[in-house]
């Protein structure tokens, strides 16, 4: 077996696990991470299922041309126009919030390790996950623009 | 082609896309693009924007378990997050300038690339020596294995981020996960055990492509009616490859397998590219 002192360990166990006699442990933010994920992934899945079967139900039989770009139906090109379209049960306005649920997932869960770590009282991780925060919201705000 | 023929085809080539995907670890995005380009004749705006959804989906779901096992070093896949981000809002922003046939043979070299990546036999390797940098940001962690933790050390910090850039922009650029990239800058610059490496690229595959999803969402790259069947049938292939892979003990022929459909797309699609077809 080899001893403990033989390298040099960068992060010692007891050290990570008294890092949490805050509220909150590098554990019980590993298990809500992997909830958010798997929730947000679930939610959207069915919201993209139940949408498809709308839209393949009422135009099954129509000859859509993604051949050459034209973007996409009016109806689902901003928010206010996907949430009108999901009260009215049109197919592709459903399948959009699930697709806008989708991609909001691994972003909800930078957030939320923003607060976590902010919780642990480690700041210079608060301000990393901030930072991917912001050329996210950065990244948002150039696509409107364009 | 009827929306009904379009979708049943489109959910059966992408379940089989997930499923090769989970497979090899290459992931789906590699053959949904060759599908949706060369097969289906799509826009490749289209492709990349169906693809980079169904990137999102997969590695959210997969990154959820392994999260979950505590082998995944959330604080290093934090910081290359910067890196990987960064490149894949800058790649979303050049695919505006970048001519589609370029696009088209960027990504059959990557794809060669990534499929030569995949092939190689990774030996596990630790380093327990931890650098100035990555004792500042704590990068260094341990791993759960056989009862005990495995300690580990991560060197080079700043080769590594700067190869995260550009697996981000290839991400942005090709609507990819780009894993292969980010496995390189962990496992041969920054020299972390592959266990780690590959969940923690994992993790932050669905952060990378939402970075330049939000830019593809608002040019009207993701439609609806064909990210539906892409995304639900790469979920579904990828979650069926998850359970083989827990019970065929050799998986070589089927890399093998891969890497020769993988070279045959590849050359398709630069061919292709340089026919301007695409």
């Amino acid at each position: 077996m080899e001893s403990k002192e033989t390298y040099n360990s960068p992060i010692p166990l007891e050290e990570n696990q008294q890092k949490g006699k805050s509220s909150l442990k590098d554990k019980d933010i590993q298990v809500i991470i992997g909830w958010i994920l798997r929730g947000g992934v679930a939610v959207s899945m069915i919201l993209v299922f139940i949408g498809g079967v709308f839209f393949v139900y009422r135009h099954g039989y129509s000859m859509p041309d993604y051949k050459t770009f034209k973007g996409i139906p009016f109806f689902v090109q901003n928010i206010g126009g996907i949430l009108n379209g999901v009260i009215m049960l049109k197919g592709q306005a459903i399948i959009q919030l699930g697709i806008i649920l989708l991609i909001a997932t691994p972003v909800i869960r930078v957030a939320f390790s923003a607060v976590a770590f902010l919780m642990e009282k480690d700041y210079l991780y608060t301000v990393i996950t901030l930072i991917v925060l912001l050329i996210i919201i950065a990244s948002m705000i150039s696509g409107n623009a364009g | 082609m009827s929306v009904i023929v379009f979708t049943v085809i489109l959910l059966l080539g992408s379940y089989f896309a997930g499923l090769l995907g989970s497979l090899t670890g290459l992931g789906g995005g590699f053959i949904i693009i060759p599908l949706l380009t060369l097969l289906l004749r799509v826009d490749i705006h289209y492709a990349i924007g169906a693809s980079l959804v169904s990137v999102i989906a997969t590695s959210s779901g997969s990154a959820a378990a392994y999260v979950k096992e505590g082998i995944t070093n959330i604080r290093l896949g934090m910081f290359l997050e910067i890196a990987t981000t960064a490149g894949a809002f800058t790649g979303a922003v050049l695919a505006i300038y970048v001519p589609t046939h370029f696009i088209a043979i960027l990504f059959g070299l990557i794809l060669i690339f990534s499929a030569v990546i995949s092939l190689r036999n990774r030996a596990e390797q630790i380093v327990h020596k931890e650098t100035f940098l990555s004792k500042k940001l704590r990068l260094g962690g341990n791993y759960p294995a056989n009862g005990g933790a495995i300690e580990y050390g991560v060197s080079n910090i700043a080769g590594g981020f700067f190869m995260m850039v550009f697996a981000g922009i290839i991400s942005g650029l090709l609507g990819v996960g780009s894993g292969a990239l980010k496995v390189v800058a962990m496992d041969g610059i920054m020299r972390i055990p592959f266990k780690v490496s590959t969940t923690t690229s994992n993790f932050m595959i669905g952060v990378t492509a939402a970075a330049s999803a939000v830019v593809y969402l608002q040019r009207g790259y993701i439609h609806p009616g064909i990210a539906m069947p892409v995304v639900i049938g790469v979920l579904l292939g990828a979650i069926s490859g998850s359970k083989i892979l827990v019970h065929t003990s050799s998986s070589k022929w089927l890399r093998w397998v891969f890497a020769i459909v993988v070279t045959v797309l590849s050359i398709q699609m630069i061919y292709n590219g340089i026919k301007g077809n695409i």
